[in-house]
């Protein structure tokens, strides 16, 4: 049962959950205006600890398309927060108003410290570098609406996947489905850390291999995840100038990949998707976002246990 | 060596030589009120070499710490100069404010009343995970 539950990272969701969310995402996206009035009555807090104009708009738009009202703070500066307040004061005095929360913090764990301290659902909207689970249902929901589900896929992720915690989840997450197998492609410097290659790909025996060149293993893929490689990353400037262009797909590579291969994003992108790719049908990152706003109005109507007729 | 058995109290046994220290540490006996024997470096029969303490009057000790620190010791609780009960100790799959997460980029270390919890994620290697940011700790000595 989702309903009052908290979602602070993807695990928090089982299989047959997952498959819930994105067949309702899949109704609302069918038919918007039948969900206009679902949340009617309803509040969401969007508690901002740190600015992330991106996720917060998806959330405040999910929202207020099902009919329901947003309030909020979005940088902590302005807020009972510069006064000192804990995580669980804040939290159990925002419980007074709202029916549920979102929560973005820069350090981990912190949407943990706030679902502990209240009855209210609560979703972890990032928290620091560790998890950010609707993202991960973005993703997911993507890949589902075009390949009818998660089994026998060979997915590639390329670039930063040592600090990428999109990444991360996604891998973890698609590791619950038979069959699906990994091609990541990274520098050396930037491979995934040891807690997903030990802990998650070979302690569930999936395959999966490492690879430096991102054409030779374009053609066998069926679902390319870019991601980029950020600045703040990195101690040495050189190093961060030195990675961050190594993997550009553009045009022409994208002529080695099969025609049904989805390339996914999690944006903003900086320059590993020449635009020229964007007018590719393959290309689906935009795509992508606007399902990041259905797939959270899914979570909402499921966390609050709001049914439509 | 010896040292007289002790009337009313406690006596944990078969302490991994090198742990006694710790013990005492985490389990936060006062040592200028209580009476407390504590043997380095013993020979046993079992175990080469093992720590020993016995602690007068102490009945109560928080047995969980004991459970993460050193699952093979062994608690004789003793009353009238004879053992009245033998606890047998665990792993604890969870520890609340016993062990404190390390990471500087984890919540615990803004948020002050936040508990310190870790839960047990492998027996073996006896490595603890934060219930916030995921860090794992071992609490296997070196
Ligand atoms: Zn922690």
């Amino acid at each position: 049962m989702l309903k009052g539950k908290s979602i602070l990272e993807p695990m928090d969701m089982t299989t047959a959950e997952l498959e819930e969310i994105f067949d309702l995402a899949d109704e609302i996206i069918a038919n918007p205006p039948r969900f206009a009035h679902a949340c009617d009555g309803k509040l969401l807090a969007t508690l901002f600890y740190e600015p992330s104009t991106r996720t917060r708009f998806s959330f405040e738009a999910a929202m207020l398309r099902l009919g329901g009202q947003v309030i909020g703070f979005s940088e902590p500066n302005s807020s009972s927060v510069a006064k000192g307040e804990s995580i669980a004061d804040t939290i159990r005095t925002i419980a007074c108003y709202a029916d549920i929360a979102v929560m973005r913090h820069p350090k981990e764990g912190a949407p943990r410290v706030a679902a502990n301290s209240t009855d209210m659902p609560v979703i972890n909207a990032g928290d620091g570098g560790h998890q950010h689970p609707t993202q991960t249902l973005t993703d997911l929901l993507t890949i589902r609406r075009r390949k009818g589900g998660f089994e026998n896929l060979t997915v590639g992720l390329c670039g930063d996947l040592k600090f990428g915690r999109t990444v991360h989840s996604l891998i973890k997450a698609l590791s619950r489905y038979a069959g699906v197998k990994f091609v990541l492609i990274s520098p050396e410097e930037l491979r995934v850390p040891d807690y997903v290659r030990r802990g998650v790909l070979e302690a569930n025996n999936i395959p999966f291999r490492e690879v430096k060149k991102m054409q030779e293993v374009l053609p066998e893929l069926d679902v390319l995840y870019m991601t980029r490689v950020q600045r703040e990353r990195f101690f040495n400037e050189d190093d961060y100038i030195r990675l961050k262009d190594r993997y550009i797909l553009d045009a022409e590579k994208m002529q080695l990949a099969n025609e049904n291969m989805m390339v996914l994003h999690p944006l903003p992108r900086v320059n590993e998707i020449a635009v020229e790719v964007d007018s590719d049908p393959r290309a689906l990152y935009f795509e992508q976002a606007k399902n990041g706003m259905f797939v959270r109005m899914a979570l909402i109507m499921k966390l609050l246990g709001i049914e439509v007729e | 060596m010896i040292v007289n058995s002790i009337e009313r109290g406690i006596v944990i046994d078969h302490i991994t030589a090198g742990t006694g220290n710790r013990i005492l540490d985490y389990l936060k006996i006062d040592t200028k009120k209580n009476t407390i024997a504590f043997i380095m470096n013993a020979t046993s029969k079992k175990h080469g070499r093992k720590d020993l303490i016995k602690i007068e009057n102490v009945t109560d000790v928080d047995l969980t710490v004991l459970g993460l620190l050193d699952p093979n010791a062994t608690v004789n609780i003793i009353e009238n100069g004879k053992i009245v009960k033998k606890i047998n100790l665990e792993l604890p799959k969870t520890v609340t404010n016993v062990i404190k997460c390390k990471n500087p980029r984890c919540v615990t270390s803004v948020e002050r009343n936040a508990p310190h919890i870790f839960h047990l994620m492998d027996a073996q290697t006896r490595e603890y995970r934060c219930e916030y940011c995921d860090e794992i700790v071992s609490m296997k000595n070196e």
